[in-house]
This record gives structure tokens, C-alpha cells and sequence, in this order.
């Protein structure tokens, strides 16, 4: 028996040896998390384990007993937007969407560390999530973007 | 205008962000059956036999299926418009094997580790056959791939292992070349590229209620996926219905039937839902790539610099499929041809089956391919002749009023339509471009030490649409709150195209875009779309949104005067306003059109095809370092200006071009695809495969310069593809400008460069 924060919520459960943090939360019809290849190189799987981006498929049930993890369903409730989405609507940094939730994600883990980051800290923390629509030049603006208007506040 | 050329947020932005089920896959878990796919280890044999009694024995197996299964019908699985032009040489399962990776068999089970157990325990007996794997020994060769077989059609020749060819000449080359002052002859070659698309191919189906068979699946062309399951699996168009959820990028892999046939193979046997999703290994090794090609390009100029001819030949590698096969080469041939005027002109090209992966349809269609090869000899040429490549480019550009004759020998598998002109943007695309790359300055910067840096430009074309094929609707109903529904067949991949026709639809309507509500697509609730491909959807579905909200703008009216009881008015911000200023909202107009007064549904469709595909244009401009100690190249910066006509949402249109470009960079840089000598692929993940990440990007800057097109919407021209086409050879052309390394077979490794400069042997 493990247990875990899941977006704010406690689970207690018994997993099957094999079972990844992605197929459990696929079953439990979290979809934010996508598959893009068994090994994780994408990204397009990733979640906040204690507040770090991970990817979801590379993350054993029994390894999480005891930690937080975060998807992009947490971000906002019901008609609510977060400031970093709309960041990204706002900035035309979604094109396919398939890897948008990884890639924001992959900034608030960035932005937790460090609020503050400059171009280069972005890009780093982006070159975990692929992304073969956007080339990056609007995410990484998107996120700019929300990092200096919270710094303004 | 108020909507069209502003800024305008994505449509189904918000649903994304939140990480909405919108794609294939995001569906609450039915009764799957989910399936995996057999792939043969041999690059070529004949199944003499397979038992797969002991895969049926694991538990949760339900159904194995081999090629007995299937009635022998030959399709391509290339999505085009019917009848397909691409080769007919494609059976759903075979008793012969093409390619490591070809099907064999497919299992169904009631989990994917049972269906994934079974597979293996399917014992296949191959007889293996000798392979091909040059595309330089393939036609002749002894060896067959495609012995000539009853039910093929559009396979040119398969007792040469020739899938298709193309053999067309305007005016004489031989005497225009004999007859020139100057003479080029080079060749160039593109290996393999991967799509790459984060979502892979990915399929469900089930059966609804009056048992007709529902696939939700990731592909650009939903109309095309019903006519073809319901052709190779002899059923009726009638019980298929193909629902397009989202798609996770597709650039051309998701023009292809390669899953949906399977899956609603499997429904239609067991009554069940299934499931089949490529592994990323699948992706690299058995879906579809950018089709290798050998360019050779003989060039002939009068004393005064001026083209007088232009051999082109091309020899294609299909590999062991041929879909796309034809179309390809002729885009290659009708794209890069179209830029430099030239009053003779040739081609002669051939794609050869080998035993490797088919290619197919991938961004640029041929494009990229062609004028790598074109845009690295024009700069050869001017290097040559130590002229100035950007004049030596300007003076034999086509010129707007031009007709550009290759576009009517060139269609699409068949006889085209002759293109005039219009708009042509490309010396204002090169004037913008070279000070945002400080052409000048880098041009001529001394080219000494360890660390070269120079800056090369390539000007390249593509097409909006396919000319006199492609066809577009477009359905619109308006609701009482004064919103409209738009029903499009289109197929959104990413681009942003619901976005745009919501647009459109918003600026002829006179309302916020808010008040659109799009949807797309599905073959029970959308009009026909030849789906998204070929840069089509603004101009051909735009020319459609166009048609139907004008209709629909005139009966607002008309409704709208009835109401008023008056003999003229005018629509002005969500109103119908007579003359005397007596006037009455859209809402009211439909409310009452609805319940009380001249009751209809205001609704209309249209649909438009064009004989025009109008080009847009590009200059790309490379800055890039090149390590002559190690060889490795550094690309610094990159500048895309483009001529897409109006453009209908910049942000969109900017994020095509970013987007564009480091698809064009792996392939010049990074990703390639290696084969053993047993035609295996070696590098089948995305660790050894390697694309650009946010790390290894240059510096993108993107531009456009404005023209008005007067066969688009709006103005408007294509942009989807043509940013694919510059940056390759403009990197190889500022390698040549560092180093005076001339790099004409892709990918660029620093091996290359050493040898060029001498350091290796």
C-alpha cells in the first residue's frame, strides 16, 4: 500500500509491480498526460512530482509512496484560467497542443526554483518536452512573458 | 478589415492548455480490444506458413488475423483524392514482405501486454528473397518487388521496379543546352527524414447504436479514411462514420490509412472496440518518412546570365511501397520549376521500389527535396561564374503577368492547369532579408581561424492547394443569440486552420470571431474536405467560408428587411439598418426566424475548388559557424521572410515558419536514418534520432512582406509548407560561404566538412 498527493487529493491504493505513474493516470481518465514514446524522450508525459518536472511513464506506482504529484488538471478550476495558460493562448504558443500541458508544466517547475529566469534558464528547462509544431520561439516568449508580469506585481 | 490580419487568440486554444481530452486517445475506457501488429524481420520474403495456434492460447487473445483474412484488394495507403494517384500496389496483410517492419500479422486482446505476448508466439515461416536496398541498382535489378499482379493499377512499370515516373519536356532542351554559353551539371541528394509528430498514429473504432462502425482517429484526411476502409474492406461508405478529434501534428504522416483499416477490421469481426496506437518505434520503422531523392540538374545560361534551359532529373526512392510516389516527384519538379523562368525545360523522373521503409507524404511534398538541390546549384553557378547569387536569382526569376507553363504539363497525376502569375513577392522578400541577416556585413567578413562564419540565402516556392482537384465545404447555421456554427470538413492539425475560417466567417459576418463556434471534422456532421495537405485549407475551405457566410450575410438581410417591412437596408455591427435608422438586431432576426415571423433556418453550404494554386514565396537567409577543426557547424541565426499573400492571423502564420524551420534544419543537420546491411533500421528512438529541441535552436526571425493574391481569400496565399523549403540549402550554401566547403548530400556531418577541407580522407 503506497499513498500520494494527486492534484491536492489523497490516494491510498496497491499497485501491480509494472504499473507507471502514466498508466495510472490515464485509467483514471487524467488525459493531460500524453503518450510520446516508451522512454520517455518526449516529455509529452510529464507531471510536478514534488513540484519537479518528471515524466509520468518513467515513474513506478511504488516510487511515489509519500509525494505530491501535479498535473495540468490542478492548474485551474472550472472556467478559471491560470496566467501561465494564458500566457501561451495569448502569445500563439499553442499549435497542436499535444505537448502544451508538458511544456507548462516544464516552466512552473522552472519558475518554482526560480522566478526570475532569463532566456537561456527557459530554454533549458523546455528541452525535456519535444515539440515539432512550434520551433519553441512562442512558448519560450509565453513564458517570459508571465515570468515578468508576476515579477511586476 | 476588423478581424482578418488582427491578432486573433486560437479557437480551440483554451481546451488545449487545459489539457481537455481533445485528441484520439483522451476517451473514457470502452471494451478495447487493443491490437498489435506482427512486422516482419526480413526486408524481403514470401510467408510460407504461419501458425498461430499458441497465440491464440493466451489469455484475453480474441482474434489473430494474417492475410488470409483479407480479400486481395490492391489500394495505396496514400489519402489523395479518388481516384489516388499513388500507386495501387498495397494489400491490407500480404503473403510477401517488403520491409523490416512490414505487417504480418495483427493480434487483438483484451489488454496490449496479452496482444503483445501473442505476437510472439505466432510462428511464421519466411522464405527469405534477395533485397534491394540502392535505389541506383533497383530498376532492372533481377529481383522484383512488385511482380506485376492482377488488380494493380497506377504502377508504372513493376517489371523494372518502377512505381512511377514522369517524362515531360517543353520547348528543346537538348538544343537549348548545346546552344548555351554555359553549362551546369550537378547532383544532389536528401536521405530519409521523419515526421516526428509528438502523438503517434492512433485509431479507435467501435459500433454505434444501428452498428455501424465509428473510427476516432489522428489523421488529415477523414473523408479520404472512410472511402478507403469502406473500399478495402469491401463495406459500404454508409456504415462508417470517421471522427477527427484534435490531431497531435501529423506534416503529412497522417495522410495516411495506416491503422484505421485494422481497427475497423477487427470491430467489424468481433462487434468489439479497438485500439491500435503506433509505439515510437513503429513511428521511425513502419509508418511514413520524406522520400529520398537523387536531383540532378543540368542548367544552361546565355551570354547574359539569363536560363535557357533546365534538365531536371530525379530518381526517388519509395521504398517498398508506393505511396505518393508520383505526386511527390512532380511537386519537386512543378515547385522548383516554377521559379526561374526558362523556355525549355525537361524532366525525367523515376521512384524505384526498394526493400526500406516507404516514404511518403511529409511537409513540402517534394518541395524541400527540389530545391535543396536547385538553390544549391544556382549558388554553385554564381560561385562559379563569380557573380553576385542574389542578382544572378533576380534576373531569371518569373515575374508577376508570367504564365508558368510547367504548372499545366505537371497535375496531379494528371494533366494540370496553366498558372498565371498574380502576385509575386520574393525580391521584397530578399530585400527584408538580408539586413535582418546583415548580409553584407557576413557576406564578406574575413573567412580565416578555427571558427568560419558566413551567411547563405536560398529563395524557394510552393502552391496553395492542388489546382482543379482539391475541394473544399463549408456549413453555416445561425442560432438566436446571433452566433454561428461553422461545419467544416477541414482538417485543423495544429495549424490554426479552425481558427482562420472562424476568421473569415467573423469578418463577412460583421461579428467577433467569439461568435463562430467551429467545428471540425467529422463524415455524419461535416461537408466533404479533401482534408489537410498541399497548403490547402485557407485558400480552398477559406474560398468555401467565404461563399457560405455571404450567402448567409444575404439572407440576414433579407430576413432582416422583411422584418422591417422595407424595401433596402444595411448590416452595420450586428444589425440590420434601414434607411429611415429603423433597424433590428441579428438576435432578433434569428429568434423570430425561428418561432415567429418567416420561419426558416438561416443556414447555409458552399463549397469551392480552384484552377488556380497561386505560390507563395520565401527567402530564407543562414548565418552559421563552422568548426574546421572538428567540422561541426553552428547554425547562428536564421531569417524566413515570406510572401503568403494577405496574412489571416500573423501569429499563426509566424509560428508556421518557426515551426517549419527546424524541421528543415534536422534534415539537414542532425536526423538521419541508418539501415544495416540487412535493411534494419539502426536508429528507431528519438535518442538516436535526433530533431531540434529547445536547447539547439538558433535564432528564428520571421517576416512577412504583403502582397494581395486575387484568386485567395482575402488575398490570401499558403504558408504551411513553404517555410520547409529554404533552410537546408541556405545552411549549405553559408557553409560554402565560411569554409568553401560545398556540402550536396544531406545530412551535413562534420565528417563531411573535414573531408571537404581536406582534413580527412
Amino acid at each position: 500500500m503506497i499513498g500520494f498527493y494527486l492534484n491536492g487529493k489523497p490516494v491510498f491504493g496497491e499497485f501491480n509491480p509494472g504499473t507507471t505513474l502514466f498508466d495510472y493516470l490515464r485509467d483514471q481518465e487524467i488525459f493531460s498526460v500524453k503518450f510520446g514514446s516508451e522512454k520517455g524522450e518526449t516529455g509529452a508525459d510529464s507531471v510536478l512530482l514534488d513540484g519537479k518536472v518528471m515524466n509520468s511513464s518513467l515513474l513506478l506506482m511504488h516510487t511515489i509512496d509519500g509525494k505530491v504529484i501535479e498535473t495540468i488538471e490542478s492548474f485551474s478550476q472550472g472556467v478559471d484560467v491560470h496566467p501561465l495558460q494564458e500566457a501561451f493562448i495569448e502569445e500563439g504558443a499553442v499549435q497542436c497542443g499535444y505537448c502544451t500541458p508538458s511544456m507548462i508544466l516544464a516552466a512552473e517547475s522552472l519558475l518554482r526554483e526560480n522566478p526570475t529566469p532569463n532566456d537561456d534558464y527557459v530554454r533549458e528547462s523546455l528541452s525535456g518536452v519535444y515539440c515539432r509544431c512550434t520551433g519553441f520561439v512562442k512558448p519560450i516568449q509565453a513564458i517570459m512573458k508571465y515570468a515578468t508580469s508576476r515579477e511586476d506585481r | 478589415m476588423k478581424v482578418i490580419g488582427q491578432k486573433t487568440k486560437r479557437v480551440d486554444g483554451l481546451g488545449l492548455v487545459k489539457g481537455k481530452p481533445v485528441f484520439a486517445d483522451d476517451v473514457p475506457k470502452k471494451d478495447f480490444l487493443y491490437l498489435k501488429i506482427l512486422r516482419s524481420p526480413f526486408a524481403h520474403a514470401k510467408i510460407t506458413s504461419i501458425d498461430y495456434s499458441k497465440a491464440l492460447e493466451v489469455e484475453g487473445v480474441d482474434l489473430v488475423l494474417t492475410h488470409e483474412d483479407f480479400k486481395p484488394i490492391y489500394y495505396t495507403t496514400a489519402g489523395q483524392g479518388a481516384p489516388e494517384p499513388s500507386p495501387h500496389d498495397t494489400l491490407v496483410l500480404d503473403s510477401t514482405v517488403r520491409f523490416v517492419g512490414d505487417r504480418v500479422a495483427v493480434v487483438a486482446g483484451e489488454t496490449l501486454e496479452a496482444a503483445e505476448k501473442a505476437t510472439r508466439l505466432i510462428e511464421v515461416k519466411y522464405e527469405e528473397l534477395p533485397a534491394i536496398f540502392d535505389i541506383e541498382k533497383s530498376i532492372g535489378n533481377q529481383t522484383l518487388i512488385h511482380p506485376d499482379k492482377e488488380g494493380f493499377s497506377f504502377v508504372f512499370d513493376p517489371k523494372n521496379n518502377i512505381a512511377a515516373n514522369i517524362d515531360e519536356e517543353l520547348g528543346d532542351v537538348e538544343k537549348a543546352l548545346s546552344e548555351s554559353e554555359f553549362v551546369f551539371k550537378n547532383t544532389y541528394s536528401t536521405p530519409y527524414a521523419q515526421h516526428a509528430h509528438i502523438e503517434p498514429h492512433i485509431s479507435l473504432s467501435w459500433l454505434d447504436e444501428n452498428d455501424r462502425i465509428v473510427i476516432r482517429t489522428a489523421t488529415q484526411v477523414p473523408h479520404h479514411v472512410r472511402r478507403i476502409v469502406a473500399e478495402v474492406l469491401d463495406i459500404p461508405i454508409a456504415k462508417i462514420r470517421v471522427i477527427k478529434p484534435r490531431i497531435g501534428g501529423g506534416f503529412g504522416s497522417k495522410q495516411e490509412i495506416i491503422g484505421e483499416e485494422l481497427v475497423a477490421a477487427v470491430t467489424l469481426r468481433t462487434g468489439r472496440p479497438a485500439r491500435l496506437e503506433y509505439t515510437r518505434e513503429e513511428e521511425f520503422t513502419a509508418a511514413r518518412s520524406r522520400h529520398p531523392q537523387k536531383v540532378t540538374f543540368s542548367i544552361g545560361l546565355d551570354k547574359n546570365l539569363f536560363i535557357n534551359a533546365i534538365d531536371m532529373e530525379i530518381l526517388q526512392n519509395s521504398g517498398a511501397y508506393g505511396p505518393h510516389a508520383l505526386t511527390v516527384m512532380s511537386v519537386s519538379a512543378s515547385k522548383t520549376l516554377a521559379l526561374y523562368k526558362s523556355l525549355n525545360v525537361r524532366i525525367k523522373a523515376n521512384s524505384v521500389y526498394t526493400n526500406l521503409p516507404p516514404a511518403g507524404a511529409y511537409r513540402g511534398y517534394g518541395a524541400p527535396q527540389g530545391f535543396f538541390a536547385l538553390e544549391s546549384m544556382m549558388d554553385e553557378i554564381a560561385n562559379d561564374l563569380n557573380v553576385n547569387p542574389i542578382e544572378f536569382r533576380e534576373k531569371n526569376y518569373f515575374q508577376e503577368g508570367d504564365e508558368v507553363p510547367i504548372a499545366k504539363v505537371l497535375g496531379e497525376g494528371r494533366e494540370g492547369f496553366p498558372v498565371i502569375l498574380y502576385t509575386s513577392g520574393v525580391r521584397e522578400c530578399i530585400v527584408e532579408g538580408k539586413q535582418l541577416i546583415d548580409w553584407n556585413t557576413l557576406r564578406v567578413s574575413e573567412k580565416t581561424g578555427i571558427h568560419r562564419r558566413g551567411v547563405g540565402i536560398a529563395t524557394v516556392a510552393q502552391g496553395s492547394g492542388i489546382a482543379g482537384i482539391d475541394m473544399g465545404a463549408a456549413y453555416i447555421k445561425m442560432n438566436e443569440d446571433g452566433s454561428f456554427n461553422l461545419n467544416i470538413g477541414a482538417t485543423d492539425l495544429g495549424t490554426g486552420s479552425d481558427t482562420a475560417m472562424a476568421q473569415i466567417a467573423a469578418e463577412i459576418l460583421e461579428v467577433p470571431v467569439e461568435k463562430i463556434i467551429v467545428y471540425s471534422s467529422d463524415t455524419d456532421l461535416t461537408p466533404f474536405d479533401t482534408g489537410a495537405y498541399a497548403s490547402s485549407t485557407t485558400f480552398i475551405t477559406g474560398g468555401a467560408v467565404i461563399k457560405a457566410s455571404e450567402d448567409i450575410r444575404n439572407q440576414i438581410l433579407d430576413q432582416g428587411m422583411k422584418l422591417l417591412d422595407v424595401e433596402e437596408a444595411v448590416i452595420k455591427d450586428n444589425y440590420v439598418v434601414a434607411a429611415n435608422d429603423d433597424k433590428i438586431s441579428y438576435q432578433d432576426i434569428c429568434t423570430k426566424s425561428f418561432y415567429t415571423d418567416h420561419q426558416k433556418q438561416i443556414q447555409a453550404v458552399s463549397s469551392h475548388m480552384s484552377y488556380d494554386s497561386p505560390p507563395p514565396y520565401n527567402a530564407t537567409f543562414a548565418d552559421v559557424t563552422v568548426d574546421t577543426e572538428t567540422g561541426f557547424v553552428t547554425v547562428n541565426k536564421i531569417v524566413s521572410v515570406t510572401d503568403a499573400g494577405r496574412i489571416i492571423n500573423p501569429q499563426m502564420s509566424e509560428g508556421q515558419v518557426e515551426g517549419a524551420i527546424p524541421q528543415s534544419l534536422g534534415m539537414a543537420l542532425s536526423e538521419f536514418m541508418i539501415f544495416d546491411e540487412k535493411g534494419r533500421p539502426v536508429n528507431r528512438d528519438f535518442g538516436t534520432y535526433n530533431i531540434y529541441t529547445a536547447i539547439d535552436m538558433p535564432e528564428i526571425v520571421t517576416k512577412f512582406i504583403h502582397t494581395d493574391e486575387p484568386t485567395g481569400p482575402f488575398g490570401a496565399k499558403a504558408v504551411a509548407e513553404i517555410p520547409t523549403n529554404g533552410p537546408a540549402p541556405a545552411v549549405v550554401n553559408a557553409i560554402y560561404n565560411a569554409c568553401g566547403v560545398r556540402i550536396r548530400n544531406l545530412p551535413i556531418t562534420p565528417e563531411k566538412i573535414l573531408r571537404g577541407l581536406g582534413k580527412l580522407k
